[in-house]
């Protein structure tokens, strides 16, 4: 059985007559210890995915109309709200993209890291595990650190105190939101290298959310590609890179900047992401994508598996 | 040529907290200190009000009434008291020649407790004589001395702003805190019943309440009644704030971060949402404080306060409401200055607060 299994997720905001459908017909598996990535642009529903693992996006304004997140096993979308506590940062934990904003700045950060403790292993709520946490990400002095305010500290390092926190009850799955984002390229690359090695040590799944596609081939198993909130790629991660088959994720890897060759301009994806609510009849890529057929704005393409573990959301997809 | 000083290890300190910040920026502030310095002065005296007092608050002497101020003086190496005695037609007083007492330190007196509970009777100074009475302000019309019951007072004006604050600052924030959190309709419920509250006029409505209590109760009675009414008048501008505060801190990324965690609303709203408001509240605190102490003093002047013998000084000053009075015995204005002086103090610190309190706009 996988660890998390979203099955034909749906979710509004708003209700009735007003309802946008912000997840549309969203599935995905994690297995124990895999890790796969979350890839789209901005404002195609990766978040709101990722939130509603632990149901942390807020109902109203959220409705979840259809499917379910089976999570360990368990319902997420029928858990009362006690037990779901308990899921929250005990099962999955988070990790966001601002680190600045997600430390409470007037809290030293050892009493951050042990208010997670106390949540969820409260015999372990000592100075002591805090300090093996700071030293388990790289955190240099650990014993002076935890008397820091999260101000005091550099992203970098306010980022690792919060992959301490997400840490601290020893989660079966983390979500790492655009951990990096908000980091430059070489503090980038140490949080990768130490999310991958905190993963080998300690054997967790790892839901990676990215605009990244660098990052994806060094951290991923498998990759779901999102666009206007539907999966549209899932495919493992060799696999798409060496040859992506929807016409979406072809053109974000061209619009990756190369370093060798004679570059020309950067290509780009022309326009934007429709806004929730306003998604086009028929495929939702068709009005950006260079391929487009008449027919692709009358029928929604199905998610069809072309190959074993890989899905494709057009019905195109050897033609183009 | 100067050189700079080599910075040892322990002395480079970088950063300071916020709290260390905070004190630094105060510091600066030089009538903010003072402010803090006078209050930290009259809490003291209030604190220890039956020791420097030379009477017990109730300790009369009809035949001083509205003895006019009486210090002692320098004679030799000897401070002293004369004797005084009234003249036969009003209150006019005149020394009796070579009849004096000597100003004594940790003399005998009334008996009173220290802190409420230590039973003594030594007083900082004085005659030991109630016949030779120190009149440092004068006396009222019952001879009582103005100085002590100033003193008495204190414990009650300057204790009825901290503790109405506490009380109205803890359910206005956690009332506010929760109103802001869960917004919605509880937001609209709790907001509308902060309107009712702040849309009647304060002054009748404590009044109203006040005359809703049943009459012939005890000062302590009386005392915690006079806190619960200021206080239940004041909860609701409070809340309003923190509900405007809280509305804007709910969206940021720690309080997700903290729901992802697994925390519970409540502990959410009191551990992460309420703390980022201190540096607001402490000020405005420190500002509302004298709401209280006159709140007190306007009630216990319409005779619906503190009731006599007891003193506060809002009684002692209903008792200068007659221009008579004023006119002939200026000295029962007094406690006004008290007043005044208090109230000027907290605004100082408050104001002092208020530019220190920024501190992450450095």
């Amino acid at each position: 059985m996988n660890l998390l299994e979203i099955k034909n997720l749906k979710m509004d905001f708003g209700k009735n007559a007003e309802a946008l459908r912000a997840i549309d017909d969203v599935s995905l598996t994690i297995g124990a210890g895999e890790t796969v990535c979350l890839v789209g642009e901005s404002g195609c529903g990766k978040t709101v995915t990722a939130l509603s693992i632990a149901r942390l996006v807020p109902t109203p304004p959220a409705n979840y109309v259809g499917g379910e997140i089976l999570l360990n096993g368990q319902d997420i979308l029928k858990m009362p709200n006690g037990e779901l506590r308990n899921i929250r940062g005990g099962v999955v934990s988070y990790v966001f993209q601002e680190p600045g904003a997600a430390l409470n700045p007037v809290f030293r950060v050892g009493n951050q890291i042990k208010e997670s403790l106390k949540l969820h292993k409260p015999e372990k709520a000592t100075n002591e595990e805090v300090i093996r946490l700071l030293k388990l990400v790289g955190i240099p002095a650990p014993e002076s650190r935890i008397r820091n305010y999260p101000f005091e500290m550099s992203g970098g390092m306010q980022q690792r105190v919060m992959i301490a926190m997400a840490l601290a009850s020893e989660p079966k799955l983390l979500v790492a939101d655009e951990p990096t984002t908000a980091l430059d390229v070489t503090i980038q690359a140490q949080i990768l290298e130490l999310l991958h090695e905190l993963k080998q040590r300690l054997g967790m799944a790892i839901l990676l959310i990215t605009h990244n596609l660098g990052i994806v081939g060094d951290m991923a198993d498998r990759v779901a590609v999102m666009y206007a909130g539907q999966i549209v790629e899932l495919a493992p991660v060799k696999e798409l890179l060496r040859q992506p088959l929807h016409p979406y994720t072809k053109a974000l890897m061209a619009s990756v900047p190369k370093l060798r060759g004679d570059a020309d301009r950067l290509s780009a994806i022309p326009g934007n992401v429709p806004r929730i609510g306003n998604f086009p009849a028929g495929c939702r890529f068709a009005p950006r994508c260079p391929m487009a057929k008449p027919e692709c704005s009358e029928k929604v393409p199905e998610l069809v598996e072309v190959e074993a573990g890989r899905w494709v959301r057009c019905p195109f997809w050897k033609t183009s | 040529m100067e050189t700079a000083e080599p910075i040892s290890i322990a002395e480079a300190k970088f950063t300071l907290s916020p709290g260390q910040l905070f004190w630094q920026r105060l510091k600066r502030r030089k009538i903010a200190v003072a402010g803090g310095v006078i209050l930290i002065f009259l809490y003291a005296v209030a604190l220890t009000a039956g020791f420097v007092a030379p009477f017990y608050y109730d300790h009369l002497n009809t035949d001083y009434s509205f003895h006019p101020p009486l210090w002692p003086r320098l004679s030799g190496f000897h401070l002293i008291v004369p004797r005084t005695e009234a003249q036969a037609d009003g209150f006019v007083y005149h020394e009796l020649p070579n009849d004096t007492k000597p100003l004594h330190f940790f003399v005998c007196g009334d008996k009173y407790k220290l802190f409420g509970f230590i039973p003594a009777s030594i007083h900082l100074f004085g005659t030991g004589d109630s016949n030779y009475p120190v009149y440092l302000l004068g006396a009222d019309q019952f001879g009582r001395d103005v100085f002590s019951r100033i003193l008495y007072g204190s414990q009650i004006s300057l204790s009825i702003g901290i503790i109405g604050i506490a009380l109205s600052f803890a359910f206005g924030m956690i009332i506010g805190g929760i109103s802001g959190y869960f917004a919605g309709s509880t937001d609209t419920v709790i907001m509308r019943l902060c309107e009712l509250i702040m849309s009647i006029p304060a002054l009748y409505l404590i009044i109203s309440l006040r005359a809703a209590f049943p009459p012939g109760m005890s000062s302590s009675e009386i005392y915690a009644m006079i806190v619960v009414i200021l206080s239940f008048i004041g909860w609701a501008s409070m809340a309003r704030v923190i509900r405007g505060m809280t509305l804007s801190l709910r969206e940021q990324q720690f309080v997700l971060a903290a729901r992802a965690l697994g925390q519970s609303h409540l502990k959410i709203i009191c551990r992460h949402i309420l703390p980022n408001t201190f540096s607001y509240v402490i000020v405005a605190a420190t500002l509302s404080v004298p709401y209280y102490i006159l709140g007190e003093v306007v009630l216990s002047f319409l005779g619906v306060g503190i009731q006599e013998p007891q003193a506060s000084w809002g009684n002692m000053l209903s008792a200068a409401e007659d221009v008579q009075y004023l006119q002939n015995y200026p000295w029962l204005l007094a406690p006004s200055a008290a007043i005044f002086v208090t109230v000027l103090a907290f605004n100082f610190l408050g104001d002092g607060l208020r530019d220190a309190a920024d501190t992450k706009s450095l």
